[in-house]
């Protein structure tokens, strides 16, 4: 009984704590983030310093190149671990950007109903009709290629999904009481918007928006590896695996490393979402 | 149905005029033609090359000459293929890319469809596992990691199949199908066993089994025809999805199909080769998404008549 006095959101952080699945995914992740923020400055040089006495060394574990180097003698490890870092904050940030501007879009339509809502999901449903590997790629050419660019085209292509979620839920949140009595006493609908609807979106929003990470990590790899997107000396680690696959019958670890990093990450990643959306509608299943 | 067909084909054209807007201003508005590469060349001739490509008139005449094209299925010229027409191209790659698409998604359906159904006749039996695992792995993993690591043990450790290339004929089609069918079979088992576990507990499949009839005919008649709708539903993504793969696919296998075309033209700034594939790409996934939805509304009238 003593479950009685819990609030949703610690009922929720419960249920999810049971998921061990989930919380292992958690520290693995978590553990492959710090490793590869930090990582890097044990080392004494940096991955784009060229070793000229260690060129293709091999993966022996010895200090300090402990996965070896590549052909221009940089140290593989930590060029892994510096392109993790790319690869890492463009998802977590790509995901956010898109979620909030998709949250923010759904919202408005939703609350505003009418023509307004229909003009503005007619536009989400062309876009949604594009191929979105072929938008980002166009987009990315447009931006003129580069970090940014590959950030802003993945972001544009990806917030379509959470406008379509949030607006659903806002429309039913738009004929509830309290959004009634708040516009009763005279919020403006923008007050409405922020205060009221986005609020109580945010658990559909925590839902999908986690499986919003791996996919972005998944496209910026996939542009990277395609020569698109990140560019040498930059590491990330869709070029990382591009070289690994061109040295692949001799060596390897160069295909092996960040391949592994990067599943590591997309597993845990999705059984994190599988874990949150398991605790936030149990209905679901 | 006339109706419904009516709507979803005007709102395929919108999607598809949208499109060539689209496509079309991007590639001018993107920094760097596709002769800002090459060596200095003589304004002389450098005014010879944008009349020849009618790059000296004004944009939306560009625009209009290249809409009037389309009308006539002409594509225009390639930038940096001399002598080749974008049709030509798209022409020679295009068998390739179907025949590597049509495979993949053939063998997803029957695989997916397959692990699916048993997964969820015996849950958490052997089968289940085993498909539980394709779908962790299939969705998990990328194609660039799985493609080269499949291409390392089957072709260069056990020297089964060829790497890559086309000289072995169908053999070096078979690597390409399986690693493009892998994150889709995983995707469609997880939805057909999902969708096929919440059917099996709907009233009228109870209410077929209490009227006495066999477990086979309500497994064909009953369960499948509801069970299947989501994953019907999926075809249409799946078309995108076997788009992009095959995007991928053709690099790792160095197929000579218009994925790869596409990302090279990318790269080298063709323009009006970029903007002939993407519009076939979009043309094929807003077919297919009419596909699908009339296949739904055809079996399930909520979908036709909502």
């Amino acid at each position: 009984m003593a479950d009685k006095h819990l609030s949703t959101t610690q009922l929720q952080f419960r249920r999810f704590a049971k998921n061990r699945l989930a919380m292992a995914s958690v520290f693995v992740l978590l553990a492959i983030v710090l490793i590869c923020f930090l990582g890097p400055y044990a080392f004494p040089f940096t991955g784009e310093d060229a070793d000229f006495d260690h060129i293709s060394a091999p993966a022996e574990f010895i200090w300090p190149h402990l996965f070896g180097t590549d052909d221009y003698g940089r140290d593989l490890l930590v060029r892994v671990l510096e392109g993790g870092q790319v690869s890492l904050a463009i998802g977590f940030l790509g995901a956010l950007s898109a979620g909030v501007i998709g949250v923010l879009y759904g919202a408005i339509a939703g609350y505003a109903g009418g023509r307004t809502d229909g003009l503005m999901m007619r536009t989400v449903e062309i876009l949604y009709g594009f191929p979105y590997v072929i938008l980002v790629i166009l987009l990315s050419l447009l931006f003129g290629g580069g970090t940014l660019a590959l950030f802003a085209a993945i972001v544009f292509t990806l917030w379509l999904t959470p406008a379509v979620i949030v607006r659903a839920q806002a429309q039913s949140l738009a004929r509830r009481e309290f959004v009634e009595a708040a516009r009763a006493g005279g919020m403006t609908p923008a007050r409405i918007v922020v205060g009221h609807i986005v609020p109580n979106c945010v658990s559909v929003v925590i839902v999908y928006g986690s499986l919003l990470v791996p996919e972005v990590i998944l496209s910026e790899s996939f542009l990277s590896f395609l020569g698109i997107g990140i560019k040498e000396p930059q590491a990330s680690w869709g070029n990382l695996i591009q070289a690994g696959t061109a040295a692949m019958d001799t060596d390897l670890r160069l295909l092996l490393l960040p391949g592994g990093f990067l599943v590591a990450v997309l597993l845990s990643l999705n059984f994190i979402a599988d874990g949150l959306r398991d605790a936030f509608d149990p209905n679901d299943r | 149905m006339g109706r419904f067909l009516a709507r979803r084909l005007w709102e395929g054209g919108l999607t598809l005029a949208a499109l060539v807007t689209l496509t079309f201003f991007v590639m001018r508005l993107a920094p760097g033609g596709p002769f800002s590469k090459n060596r200095k060349i003589s304004p002389e001739v450098l005014a010879n090359i944008q009349e020849r490509f009618h790059l000296d008139e004004p944009v939306w005449q560009q625009f209009a000459r290249y809409v009037w094209g389309l009308m006539h299925l002409d594509f225009g010229p390639s930038t940096r293929f001399r002598d080749y027409s974008v049709g030509d191209i798209i022409a020679s790659g295009l068998p390739w890319s179907l025949t590597i698409g049509f495979w993949a998604i053939l063998i997803a359906a029957l695989v997916g469809v397959g692990l699916g159904m048993a997964g969820a006749m015996r849950r958490n039996g052997a089968t289940d596992l085993v498909a539980g695992l394709v779908g962790v792995i299939g969705i998990a993993v990328p194609i660039f990691v799985i493609g080269p690591l499949f291409q390392v043990i089957f072709a260069l450790r056990l020297n089964w199949l060829p790497v890559g290339g086309t000289d072995a004929g169908w053999r070096a089609l078979i690597l390409p199908v399986i690693v493009l069918a892998l994150p889709n079979i995983a995707y469609i088992s997880r939805l057909t066993r999902t969708s096929m576990i919440e059917t099996l507990r709907e009233n009228h499949v109870r209410t077929a089994r209490a009227k006495g009839i066999g477990a086979r005919r309500v497994l064909t008649g009953h369960v499948l025809t509801g069970a299947l709708l989501p994953v019907i539903a999926y075809l249409g993504p799946a078309t995108a999805a076997i788009i992009t793969g095959s995007i991928l696919i053709e690099t790792v296998f160095a197929l000579p199909g218009i994925g790869r075309h596409f990302v090279d033209a990318a790269l080298n700034r063709d323009y009006p080769l970029v903007m002939g594939i993407t519009l076939l790409y979009g043309a094929l996934v807003i077919l297919f998404n009419i596909l699908t939805d009339l296949v739904r509304g055809w079996l399930d009238p909520r979908v036709r008549n909502g």
